[in-house]
């Protein structure tokens, strides 16, 4: 569903395209031979490349090619095999060349496209426009010094991907549901990281409104945001600034701006006498980036499993529902977990204990899924136990919060506390005759048609088996002799 | 083509360059005269002809993803005006 801002005059649309800059997995930086690692010394990871002394000349890194394309094949899209790096340029003092080097009017990948699933159930399909590789800028600190800014190069020429989507997205769900899903597929394919706080991945957001039915209107490009949930506050803010200066009978400004996350408000970020003009050219120094075929089809064989069809296979093969398969493989780490739990065993009740039992007690002691005290192995083991009768599920989530407490096997836990389900006949049967003797007003009760007491005397039975008893062979002798 | 001083004057900005005003006007027609010469180069014939991207029969070098380079702070920071603690040290430059 798109979002509809309910103006004095009548509904505005509101229309989203998104740059996701992502940097790109390498050891190395695209064109010099320094450390491409997050988090070093300052300036410790700076080539003279990278600092731009005069003379130096860019090399470009083969894995960093190799990662655009592997990207562009999970994304669907047309790979060029020739390509041209540009100059971008622009003045800042965290860019010591004075130029990004990019690629604009021939990337190295070009049209394709993803699906999105919504909230209400809705695939939808989001074009991509291009993909294409540039250098990263260094990192200004302002906060350091009164007066200074102090600029660190480390991440200055450090390979990026920016991945441009057609303007197809109308909400700030659907927006959220793209990021998300684009960091899903480069994740899956090993080619970014995906972590937005350490900026490996970051988002610019390019938002206008229109009547439906209309002509896009003017967009502004909201710059820089590190997170999904202020993208979606952005848009959100920016959608509404735009509806009211139109309707107030003003134009919106082609502009920059950049959401304050503090204020909730964006705010102007260049003014317009300074206007991008980034007067692009092919670099010089570099010559047009070309590969064959055959280099496309060696990267193509080493493709993952994606999550979309990952996904189809978890419902088609497995039987799982669209909303569990959804949530299994929106991570490759849950969905490896789940599969190793999953191997030789029902599929619904491993997805049914990774979702519910798995996810709920790492969400409450704030773990990832890496840091589980229960490993798929584990978790398979009690699952087991399960299947094959020696415990019930209600005694297995008693075994399971301990295992997640101390890290034990299911087994060793089962036999320590003697928890084993009981399906001797004799003992379950003395069980029931005790309750039912203990309860002669209910069974007469029961007898004379309310049919709802079953439960009561079942909870009874287990209560007293400290829930243990079979709850199979407890139905089969408890039935006939409330009803005898 | 042809440039006016206005387009000079923006383009000065642009590249960081100070030019006085006085000399705006001879500078438009000192680039003018580089793009007239250029544009001679419109009256040859170039259909069916593969765009040049390099004078030299070359292709692109490619490198091995390894870490080969980086690692002196001291260099690369030598020639800074200003430094601290391994940055650069700029007058501020936030908005």
């Amino acid at each position: 569903m798109g979002m509809i801002i309910q103006g004095a005059t009548g509904d505005w649309e509101v229309v989203i395209g998104l740059e996701i800059h992502a940097q790109v997995t390498s050891k190395s930086k695209l064109f010099s031979g320094a450390s491409a690692e997050y988090g070093a010394e300052p300036n410790s990871q700076v080539s003279f490349v990278d600092a731009a002394m005069p003379g130096m000349l860019p090399v470009i890194n083969e894995m960093a090619v190799e990662q655009a394309v592997r990207t562009g094949l999970g994304l669907n899209a047309k790979i060029n095999k020739f390509s041209v790096f540009d100059r971008k340029n622009y003045f800042f003092p965290d860019l010591p060349q004075g130029y990004q080097i990019s690629q604009y009017l021939q990337p190295i990948v070009g049209e394709g496209k993803i699906l999105i699933d919504l909230k209400d159930g809705e695939t939808r399909e989001i074009g991509i426009t291009r993909l294409h590789l540039e250098q990263d800028a260094g990192k200004s600190l302002h906060d350091q010094h009164p007066s200074q800014t102090f600029i660190d190069l480390n991440r200055c020429g450090v390979p990026l991907m920016e991945i441009v989507s057609e303007p197809d997205m109308r909400s700030p769900e659907e927006a959220a549901v793209y990021v998300k899903k684009i960091r899903s597929i480069v994740r899956y394919l090993g080619t970014c990281d995906g972590n937005m706080e350490e900026g490996s991945m970051r988002a610019d957001v390019n938002v206008s409104v229109r009547k439906p039915g209309d002509e896009f209107g003017t967009r502004c490009e909201l710059k820089n945001i590190n997170s999904v949930r202020f993208m979606q506050q952005a848009i959100i803010y920016e959608a509404n600034r735009q509806v009211d200066i139109l309707e107030a009978g003003g134009t919106v400004d082609q502009e920059t701006r950049l959401y304050d996350p503090v204020k909730g408000e964006t705010r102007s970020m260049r003014s317009k006498e300074e206007a991008q003009d980034y007067r692009y050219f092919p670099d010089p120094d570099l010559l047009p980036l070309e590969f064959d075929g055959a280099f496309i089809e060696r990267i193509r064989e080493t493709l993952p499993e994606l999550p979309d069809p990952k996904k189809a296979r978890f419902i088609k093969d497995l039987g799982l529902s669209p909303y569990d398969a959804g949530v299994l493989v929106a991570e490759k780490e849950v969905a490896d977990y789940f599969e190793a739990v999953a191997e030789g065993r029902d599929a619904k009740l491993a997805a049914n204990w990774v979702i519910g039992e798995l996810f709920g007690h790492l969400n409450r002691t704030s773990k990832s899924l890496g840091e589980s005290p229960v490993a798929a192995p584990a978790l398979g083991e009690l699952l087991d136990l399960i299947s094959d009768g020696t415990i019930s599920n209600r005694i297995a989530k008693e075994v399971f919060e301990e295992m997640f407490d101390t890290g034990k096997m299911a087994g060793a836990i089962v036999e320590e506390k003697g928890l084993k389900q009981v399906s001797d006949t004799g003992a379950i049967e003395a069980a029931i005759d005790a309750v039912i003797a203990a309860n002669p007003d209910k069974a007469a009760e029961y007898k004379s048609g309310k049919d709802k007491l079953f439960g009561f005397f079942m909870g009874q039975v287990m209560k007293a088996t400290q829930g243990k008893a079979n709850p199979g062979v407890v139905t089969e002798i408890l039935k006939p002799k409330l009803d005898a | 083509m042809s440039l006016d001083k206005a387009a000079v004057a923006k383009v000065a900005n642009l590249a960081r360059i100070r030019i006085e005003e006085k000399d705006l006007e001879p500078m438009a027609a000192e680039l003018n005269n580089i793009l007239g010469w250029v544009e001679q180069l419109g009256e040859v014939d170039t259909d069916n002809v593969e765009p040049m991207t390099s004078v030299a029969d070359m292709r692109l070098r490619w490198r091995a993803d390894a870490v080969t380079d980086g690692g002196y702070v001291e260099d690369v920071v030598a020639n800074a005006p200003s430094r601290e603690d391994g940055f650069f040290a700029v007058p501020k430059v936030i908005e």
